[in-house]
């Protein structure tokens, strides 16, 4: 199922103020898109546009071609998670799943045995074939949330919609629910749209992440396309850690300020600007400078981290090798595999506080 | 000393709690149904027979009920629009609906007076068409539904504002309408305040003296309620009758508050 916006904005209501920006986006058929972004970013508020749950809005919205109000709710084949499940708290598991089944109209309603069928079908696939006749209150978070999917899944949406669907949960459980996501997705050629705060996890599961900031769309691409060309400087700091160095694009060059940095070739305009790097793209230069370094006692996931103290000012890099004493004495620091951004974008998109 | 203390301070308000509720609730009802059985019970139900007697009874089960309908129904719909909807003069509307708690109702009695009375706004039109309000039991109703229309959109409203919304915008995303939202999800959830909201206005329809006294005109056998026979036969000195009358209205009124004790302690067990 494809979705298309186009100049979609939405208002807050009775108020001028835009909740989403002018937003353009397509969601190709069978395509796993992540929306993420720092909190108030939109993506909640884009999420239910999707789903036709606002009002107060302006421009295109188009489910398969067909503006999203001219078709009835029902054949809509949208599945949708709350955040907080909203499960139905007076119904057994069995009957919230069966929910969107039994509120069909007559005509079109399965009977009893074939609703009962789906619902002992649907409680198989998401494991739980016990708890027919729990209430939600008496289950945990993780059955919860698989019970919210069941009960969107029932009536064989082709577009499911789930909106911090991994939140309440514990990390072990996250990466479990994920794959069986990702899993599920691929075997039921679903569409889905998913909000995280997360950018890890959508990269873990999601095709396409669509980097929210202020109502807007900052990017929308591949995880790789975002890691190797980030539009923004909010983009590339929001992905992961990131290390800011100002300076001076002179001459096909970028001169940081810093001396202890080293200038590297940069093809364009002259003026002042920032370099913005990972910190395990640092690389040194033992014997070009002044600058110590002091290793840390970290060591995550087989990377040593090291603390570059330099005249100017102190941060840490991170490297695969170990490295030996007479490197980390009188180093200059490489930044070269960074990326330079000017102020004008930097000012439009101000970078998020750390 | 502190523990001494702190051992006392419970005993004492608990006894004095007891105190209060006996002096000022149960000592009262202990002496209606004395003051009513004094000459017997076969008296007492010998003056509910009498024929002003039954009529008062009959229309005050007619109004409650009338009025226990509607007031349920614009109840739900109050809080449904007062919850679930972002509308400008939501707050304003939430203070209006507790205006006739804070109202005297004699004042409520006098409004519908003013309007539909034969010197009223609406009352010369109302009488050439032959349409009786005041003095008559329509009156009733709508002093009535004044006094009670507060209790079952308040006790609906902190329940319905804690379930949000998630749940109706969960069941609209399945495709389930208004109505369907209404009778199997909201509803039901809400189920017990809901019922307690009933209970208390069925209480307070039957009870209601003040508005109904102003704009029924206390005609016996024909406009007087229960409340209003009570207060007839009380002036006439006729004790036994009265006393009988009232006992039966706080046994049908204590009924309904056991009816809600005994259906929440189910709840309660259903939903620990």
């Amino acid at each position: 199922m494809s979705i298309t916006l186009e100049a979609f904005t939405q208002y807050a209501p009775r108020s001028s103020r835009k909740l989403l920006d002018n937003i353009a986006l397509t969601v190709e058929d069978r395509a796993f898109v992540a929306l993420v972004g720092p909190s108030g970013a939109g993506k909640t508020t884009l999420l239910r546009a999707i789903a036709g749950l606002s009002s107060h809005s302006e421009g295109t919205l188009l489910i398969d071609g067909l503006p999203i109000h001219d078709r009835p709710v029902q054949d809509r084949g949208i599945g949708f998670v709350f955040q907080n499940y909203a499960l139905f708290r007076h119904m057994t598991v069995a009957r919230n799943i069966a929910f969107g089944l039994d509120v069909l109209p007559r005509a079109r309603r399965p009977d009893r045995a074939a609703i009962q069928r789906r619902v002992t079908e649907l409680l198989d696939l998401i494991q739980l074939p016990h708890l027919a006749k729990a209430y939600p209150d008496q289950l945990s978070g993780g059955q919860r949330q698989r019970v919210a999917l069941a009960r969107a899944l029932a009536t064989g949406p082709r577009l499911l919609l789930l909106d911090e669907p991994f939140g309440a949960l514990d990390p072990l459980v996250r990466r479990d629910i994920r794959r069986w996501l990702r899993d599920l997705h691929d075997r039921m050629n679903l569409t889905t749209i998913l909000v995280t705060h997360d950018h890890e996890e959508a990269m873990d599961v999601a095709d396409t992440l669509v980097v929210m900031q202020e109502g807007r769309i900052v990017q929308a691409a591949e995880a790789s396309t975002l890691n190797a060309a980030p539009q923004t400087p909010f983009v590339m700091e929001f992905l992961g850690e990131t290390l800011k160095f100002q300076g001076t694009v002179r001459s096909g060059q970028f001169v940081p300020d810093n001396p202890d940095i080293a200038p590297f070739p940069f093809e364009g305009p002259d003026g002042n600007a920032t370099a913005f790097i990972r910190p395990h793209d640092v690389f040194l230069l033992p014997g070009a400078g002044q600058a110590s370094v002091e290793k840390r006692p970290h060591f995550s996931n087989g990377l040593f981290r090291y603390q570059i103290v330099t005249a100017e000012a102190a941060f840490e890099m991170i490297t695969p090798t170990d490295l030996s004493p007479q490197e980390m004495q009188n180093v200059r620091v490489d930044i070269s595999r960074g990326k330079i951004f000017y102020p004008a974008a930097a000012s439009e998109d101000p970078p998020k506080p750390a | 000393m502190t523990s001494q203390s702190s051992r006392i301070i419970p005993i004492v308000l608990t006894l004095l709690s007891y105190t209060i509720i006996g002096l000022l609730i149960v000592l009262p009802v202990a002496l209606i149904l004395h003051e009513a059985l004094r000459q017997g019970l076969h008296t007492a139900f010998e003056t509910l027979k009498d024929p002003e007697a039954r009529s008062a009874i009959r229309l005050t089960a007619c109004v409650t009920a009338i009025v226990t309908v509607i007031n349920t129904a614009g109840g739900i719909a109050a809080a449904w629009t007062l919850t679930k909807y972002d509308f400008r003069g939501a707050r304003l509307l939430v203070s209006l609906i507790e205006l006739p708690i804070s109202v005297s109702p004699v004042i409520a009695g006098l409004v519908w007076l003013l309007l539909f009375g034969r010197q009223g706004w609406w009352g010369n039109w109302l009488g050439h068409h032959g349409l009786h309000i005041a003095f008559a039991v329509p009156g009733i109703v709508l002093a009535t539904l004044f006094v009670t229309f507060p209790y079952v959109a308040r006790t609906l409203m902190p329940y319905m504002e804690q379930q949000g919304r998630a749940a109706e915008e969960a069941a609209f995303l399945f495709g389930a309408g208004f109505w369907k939202t209404l009778i199997h999800v909201t509803l039901p959830d809400a189920g017990w305040a809901l019922l307690s909201g009933v209970l208390l206005t069925t209480a307070r329809a039957m009870g209601e003296f003040g508005a109904v006294a102003v704009i029924s005109g206390h005609i016996p056998g024909v406009t007087e309620t229960m409340p209003l026979h009570i207060e007839t036969l009380y002036n006439g000195y006729q004790s036994v009758a009265a006393f009988a009358m009232a006992a039966l209205l706080v046994l049908v009124a204590m009924t309904t508050v056991l009816i809600r004790m005994f259906l929440e302690r189910s709840f309660r067990k259903q939903h620990p």
